[in-house]
């Protein structure tokens, strides 16, 4: 092999940090989502390497459901602080305060709340592009992703009318009002993510590797027991997301693959301590990474609903 | 970890409705082992409901509701999966013909090309169809794959005629660096992954043993340096006071090699410089390759923004305002001489308008058809466009990335066409050369 050659992380790479360079040149006020999770630990560290020695020329904005780990909650605020960026963080709390979304009753996950609340940031900091760490090979839906995804100004993505993108010629043209989602991910697995928190040596959240965690059987998940609710009488936040008497639960030696909230996330039994033992477990494993995510299993067509509606 | 460094190779696979792309798709995943249980489970489920038992692999790249109700593939799916010799992504691209536009997308970035035969149909409209946007869109490498063998009974005499069959029409193309011919069943999995037991005649690589082997380190043009500049990179009240003069042009190489000490020259403006630093953030490099994202630093301080042309001194590009490019429209509204666009090259975007259609391409045979009134969706076309300002560039056919150009419909922001160029009349010629010696 030539020395004039990219291997396969050098070359998604060189895609990526070109991606988000045209974001930085073609729009007047991008933001990055930012949860802290895995693949947006990724998007971080491309930026530094597509805009030092400047300054990351754009916020962080992350949509929190009030269900968080609080283990990524810190990390999140801690990684924005060090990384000298402006994080704004807009949570469904306060959007079901002024209105702006509706708890559905006897629904617990706020999954699908968290829409209102990211088109209400977009509307209040006038964000033109949002910049997403979503993956193709995630689900089937996203498969049909663009790099460049366009909003109506109803924040919908229309699948069957999507612009074509030829070669690495981006079209962010927007009109008023509308919005463009970009996913510098688009060409990346699971695998590349992880060997690529390798290669670049990135700190992820401790819940991402192997703990003793008390969980509880519910549909085909393993889902964490929420923390425990003091009362005050104020209603329990987890409501309807506690173990029943007939579900069994016990202490798991578990970690995180993909990371929701705690009512959506799925726990896998794992003794994995080291990036090497997540990418041997990841290249082992016959369960696809969503099939940890119990929001995903609503129906096939789950996350084209969402993201018509504006999902991320 | 991997032992070695893993190449990437990009393949689209085109064929018509029922050629059975999907099936091929979900054959190479399922054989290599990259279809995981849960989708297994989910196959299966949608098979007991809807397909009366049989299980279909083209459920996993069908993701859309509208897809599996009508059974048809509507947008471009990429799809990933590896081997321990490479990585793989795979655009699949709907055969349709109101769909071409899709193939065109999944092409522009593909290594490679599998075009998709049904052998009981043999070379139909559409066969012709994507191996001409195959040639077009320049990929290097491509695989006739006569798929279905199973129902003409591996039948050596039915490959070959229709192997003669595109062997007539090749040459009128004549651009692919290799071309492969492949007698393959994608439902029972003969030579796709494994040889097949009915296929003695047949000596060649399974389609997965080709995939895996075919030289691809040479696709990337490193001949002729371009630099198209996206970002100027000055930080704003930096802390470090080093920085306080910073200023570096940040971007992806889109052709060639360039080194520190190496002389460049700036185009539009014709300026003259030489590479100080080659940042990234890992440290600076010595050297820099396409396609490589990185910074550039010169010797002198030049006025240079997002949308000028990094280049190299010894091969020149083309600069011009009036330029010819092979078209695919892939807008309702036609595309008529006179209307006005706007044109995306490199990094920049400029008004273009439309001065003339020569002409447009018959896909049967391949002909120019002179001076149409129009470009309908999904044709293909000759035309020359003048833009508000000069364009540097090269012909597609020497660099895929300082050749293309794409078209936006004002008024909708719509993507209306892609463009490959023609090449340049006359290359940029240094005005002042004559006046400095």
């Amino acid at each position: 092999m030539s020395s004039y050659h990219l291997d396969h992380l050098e070359y998604l790479e060189t895609e990526a940090i070109h991606v988000l360079r045209e974001v930085a040149a073609e729009f007047e006020r991008p933001v990055v989502l930012f949860s802290g999770g895995k693949d947006s630990i990724c998007i971080l560290r491309l930026a530094e390497k597509a805009f030092r020695p400047s300054d990351i020329p754009m916020p962080f904005l992350n949509v929190e459901t009030g269900h968080e780990f609080p283990e990524l909650i810190e990390f999140r605020d801690r990684r924005a602080e060090e990384m000298g960026a402006k994080l704004i963080v807009r949570t469904v709390d306060e959007a079901i305060e002024k209105g702006l979304a509706t708890a559905t009753p006897g629904q617990t996950s706020r999954n699908k709340l968290q829409i209102p609340v990211l088109l209400g940031a977009i509307d209040e900091f006038q964000f033109d592009c949002c910049i997403g760490g979503a993956r193709r090979d995630e689900e089937k839906a996203r498969a049909k992703e663009r790099f460049f995804s366009f909003r109506d100004s109803f924040g919908q993505w229309d699948p069957k009318n999507q612009r074509p993108e030829i070669w690495n010629l981006y079209n962010g043209r927007l009109n008023p009002g509308e919005n463009m989602r970009v996913f510098p991910l688009s060409n990346w697995t699971e695998t590349d993510v992880w060997e690529y928190i390798q290669k670049e040596n990135l700190e992820v959240p401790n819940i991402y590797f192997s703990h003793a965690r008390e969980c509880f059987f519910r549909g085909d998940q393993w889902l964490p027991v929420p923390p425990v609710h003091d009362g005050n009488g104020t209603p329990d936040p987890y409501e309807g997301a506690r173990p029943t008497e007939k579900e069994e639960h016990r202490t798991m030696i578990c970690r995180v693959r993909t990371i929701a909230d705690m009512i959506s996330t799925g726990m896998i039994e794992s003794p994995a301590e080291s990036i090497d033992d997540i990418i041997a477990e990841v290249a082992a494993a016959r369960v696809t990474e969503r099939g940890t995510r119990a929001d995903d299993k609503a129906s096939e067509a789950a996350m084209e609903d969402r993201k018509k509606a504006g999902y991320f | 970890m991997p032992q070695h460094p893993i190449e990437l190779l990009r393949f689209n696979t085109c064929g018509s409705v029922d050629d059975g792309k999907s099936t091929l798709i979900g054959r190479l995943l399922y054989d290599s082992k990259s279809i995981m249980e849960d989708q297994m489970e989910m196959l299966e489920r949608s098979a007991d409901i809807t397909g009366g038992g049989q299980v279909n692999l083209a459920n996993l790249t069908d993701g859309l509701r509208a897809e599996r109700e009508q059974g048809i593939t509507i947008d471009v799916a990429y799809r990933y999966f590896a081997t321990p010799k490479r990585k793989f992504i795979v655009a699949d691209t709907p055969g349709h013909v109101q769909y071409t536009r899709n193939m065109v997308t999944g092409a522009s970035t593909a290594n490679l090309s599998i075009v998709l035969i049904d052998a009981r149909n043999g070379v139909i409209e559409q066969t012709r169809r994507h191996s001409y946007i195959s040639a077009l869109l320049g990929i290097p490498h491509i695989v006739f794959a006569v798929n279905k063998m199973d129902l003409v009974d591996w039948s050596e005499e039915r490959f070959r005629e229709i192997r003669d069959e595109i062997e007539d029409f090749l040459p009128k193309l004549d651009t692919f660096s290799d071309v492969k011919f492949l007698p393959l069943s994608a439902l029972d999995g003969g030579n796709v992954v494994d040889p097949s037991e009915y296929t003695p005649w047949y000596e060649g690589p399974t389609l997965m043993g080709h995939l895996e082997s075919v030289h691809i380190a040479s696709d990337w043009n490193l001949n002729a340096f371009r630099f198209p500049v996206q970002w100027v990179n000055r930080p704003n009240n930096p802390t470090d006071k080093t920085l306080h003069d910073f200023r570096g042009f940040s971007g992806q190489i889109a052709g060639g090699i360039v080194k520190v000490g190496q002389e460049v020259l700036v185009l539009p403006s014709g300026r003259k410089s030489f590479v100080k630093e080659i940042q990234t953030f890992d440290g600076n490099l010595d050297e820099a390759f396409s396609p490589q994202s990185v910074t550039l630093v010169l010797e002198d301080d030049l006025d240079i923004s997002r949308g000028d042309m990094i280049v190299g001194t010894d091969s020149l590009p083309g600069h011009s305002a009036d330029i010819s490019a092979r078209v695919c429209w892939m807008e309702q509204r036609p595309l008529q001489a006179g209307q006005k666009y706007f044109l995306k090259h490199g990094t920049q975007t400029v008004q273009a308008k439309v001065i003339s259609l020569d002409s447009r391409i018959n896909i049967q045979t391949y002909e120019p058809e002179p001076h149409p009134a129009e470009l309908a969706m999904n044709d293909i076309g000759e035309v020359r466009l003048r833009t508000a300002k000069p364009l540097v560039f090269d012909a597609y056919t020497t660099n895929r990335l300082t050749g293309s150009i794409v078209l936006v419909e004002p008024s909708t922001n719509a993507t209306a066409a892609a463009g490959m160029l023609r090449g340049p009349e006359k290359v940029y010629q240094p005005e002042y050369d004559d006046f400095m010696i």
